[in-house]
């Protein structure tokens, strides 16, 4: 695609913006956009980033569980509030009393991931380890399916069989 | 141990060896790991934090890690020296300059560092000479074996290693390169790999971290992504897909200088020679840069055997022996340590005492003048 402005590059960044129900485009080579002081901003402290991708998220309202917004840790005193201003969490207890709030921002982060895949401390007891294994295949048995890979699915569900049974 | 006793060299990792070493200058790969019952640092109190410090410093030292090891207090540390250990890349900035008792572990060699008390509790970091992620990985993970058989982990089976930032849980595994990239900068396709980078979810940060992208040729790049992913699909994609692409780009745009560009290629290689040899004054940031045409003319002979007048100048100042000394071999690791040594805090902690901008830049262009003199004495 070209450049709409200079009609000459080939047009690398694509700008959608809606405003009041109205949906338009723009596609502009690097140069065009820099020009134009529409140059994506690459280099947005991580901790900046995570703030506004909090701040935009849903008022806590909208969202279907209690409120976390008021809410404060119990083992470390921490709010979501102080979590926007600073960008890091008080205690690990944290993942689990802002989780409805964290999990949207943990997917943003993580490229869609949510879930711990790899390395375990080993001392995990086996109970524990066989449950991961479990999830584990478990999201990779989805994953096969919705991407219409059958035989993978069918190894994937067997093995989930044998380790229930 | 004393600062000095490594300040006049560089570190092992940072001598030019190593696979695709004419490009990719370095591997890096550290865990972020925090203690079981306890809260991050930025809830702890000075007492805790104390006691954090304590604990992982006496295991650390504990533990046979091949090479031994010396221990800073970095919140005891004089700023000067706070100032070499981020230039020597043993320890971030934000350690350097954070706040309440702190530590690091580094070993002799400098190819092992841990920070305590860094963002999380702790940051095991390896480091090696050239693309070589999955080695510094297999001996992160051994040495974070060593610590955990001795304490326990802040971990949950649903988002793995628990770290105050989010961006880090799950493996919280940082791997990263840096890579040498003069010759798309020169052809003026750097914003090609930015968004390269970006596109593959990676970031890039220049020689000393955020905010430094332009302050030199070589740039960082490290994997975003640390959740729902295991390690070594990590490292493959990166040892498979993201370095040998970004390797062809830079081999790409040199041999672009060398068929379309080289009054260009030249021009940079010979001004680099021409004012290291005998400027009175270079900054810091000027040195980063000639030094960097240098390394890149070296390079194209060794690896691709290019030959232009400049590189031919070039080579027979590397290659010429003193009419009367000894003989001399300017190599990447001579420009290597060329770089290092002349970087503020290191020209200061060997000169042995605070020098002002314009002392430094003095000194700096008197050691670049004696080591690439055409007439060596």
């Amino acid at each position: 695609m070209q450049c709409q402005v200079c009609n000459k590059n080939e047009a690398t960044i694509h700008l959608t913006e809606i405003s009041e129900g109205v949906r338009t485009e723009m596609h502009v080579c690097e140069h065009c956009a820099q020009e134009q002081g529409i140059a994506v901003k690459s280099n947005m402290p991580i901790n900046e980033l995570l703030s506004s991708l909090l701040a935009v998220q849903p008022a806590d309202d909208e969202l279907a569980g209690p409120s976390e917004q008021n809410l404060t840790c119990p083992n470390c005193g921490f709010t979501l509030d102080q979590f926007r201003k600073e960008g890091v969490l008080g205690c690990p207890h944290d993942y689990e009393v802002f989780e409805k709030s964290l999990l949207p921002l943990i997917e943003k982060a993580q490229d869609g991931k949510t879930a711990h895949c790899g390395k375990l401390p080993s001392k995990t007891p086996r109970d524990a380890r066989r449950q991961i294994e479990l999830l584990d295949l478990r999201r990779r048995l989805e994953t096969a399916v919705s991407n219409e890979d059958y035989e993978l699915a069918a190894k994937l569900r067997d093995q989930i069989n044998q380790m229930e049974n | 141990m004393k600062l000095t006793e490594i300040s006049n060299d560089i570190n092992d990792w940072f001598d030019g060896s190593g696979p695709l070493a004419d490009i990719v200058v370095s591997s890096r790969v550290r865990l972020a790991r925090n203690l079981a019952g306890h809260k991050f640092l930025s809830r702890c109190s000075t007492q805790e934090k104390s006691e954090i410090l304590e604990k992982l410093k006496n295991i650390l030292l504990s533990l046979d890690l091949g090479d031994s090891v010396f221990y800073i207090s970095v919140d005891k540390a004089p700023a000067l020296n706070r100032h070499f250990l981020v230039e020597r890349h043993l320890i971030s900035r934000n350690h350097a300059f954070g706040k309440g008792p702190r530590g690091a572990v580094i070993a002799r060699r400098e190819c092992f560092t841990a920070m305590i008390n860094e963002e999380d509790h702790l940051r095991i970091q390896v480091l090696a000479a050239g693309c070589q992620l999955s080695k510094c990985a297999a001996q992160t993970s051994n040495i974070d074996d060593m610590v955990e058989s001795k304490t326990d982990y802040a971990f949950s089976p649903r988002y793995g290693y628990l770290t105050a930032c989010p961006t880090n849980l799950g493996t919280g595994i940082r791997m990263s390169v840096m890579l040498h990239l003069p010759a798309l900068k020169m052809t003026g396709q750097i914003e090609k790999f930015f968004n390269a980078a970006r596109d593959m979810n990676l970031a890039v940060r220049g020689l000393f971290g955020e905010g430094t992208e332009a302050a030199s040729d070589l740039y960082q790049l490290s994997n975003q992504v640390t959740l729902g992913l295991a390690e070594s699909q990590i490292i493959s994609t990166f040892e498979s897909k993201i370095i040998p692409e970004i390797v062809e780009y830079e081999k790409a745009a040199r041999s672009r200088l060398l068929a379309k560009d080289t009054d260009l290629l030249d021009d940079k290689i010979s001004r680099a020679m021409a004012l290291l040899q005998n400027a009175h004054l270079i900054s810091s940031q000027e040195a980063l840069f000639l030094l960097s045409h240098l390394r890149l003319g070296i390079n194209m002979r060794a690896h691709m055997g290019a030959s232009t007048p400049a590189i031919e100048r070039l080579c027979a100042l590397c290659e010429t022996g003193s009419a009367g000394g000894k003989p001399r071999a300017i190599s990447i690791a001579t420009i290597n340590r060329l770089f290092m040594l002349t970087l503020p805090a290191h020209l200061q902690l060997n000169y042995g005492k605070a020098l002002d901008a314009t002392h430094r830049d003095a000194l700096r262009a008197e050691i670049m003048r004696s080591a690439l003199s055409s007439n060596p004495q």
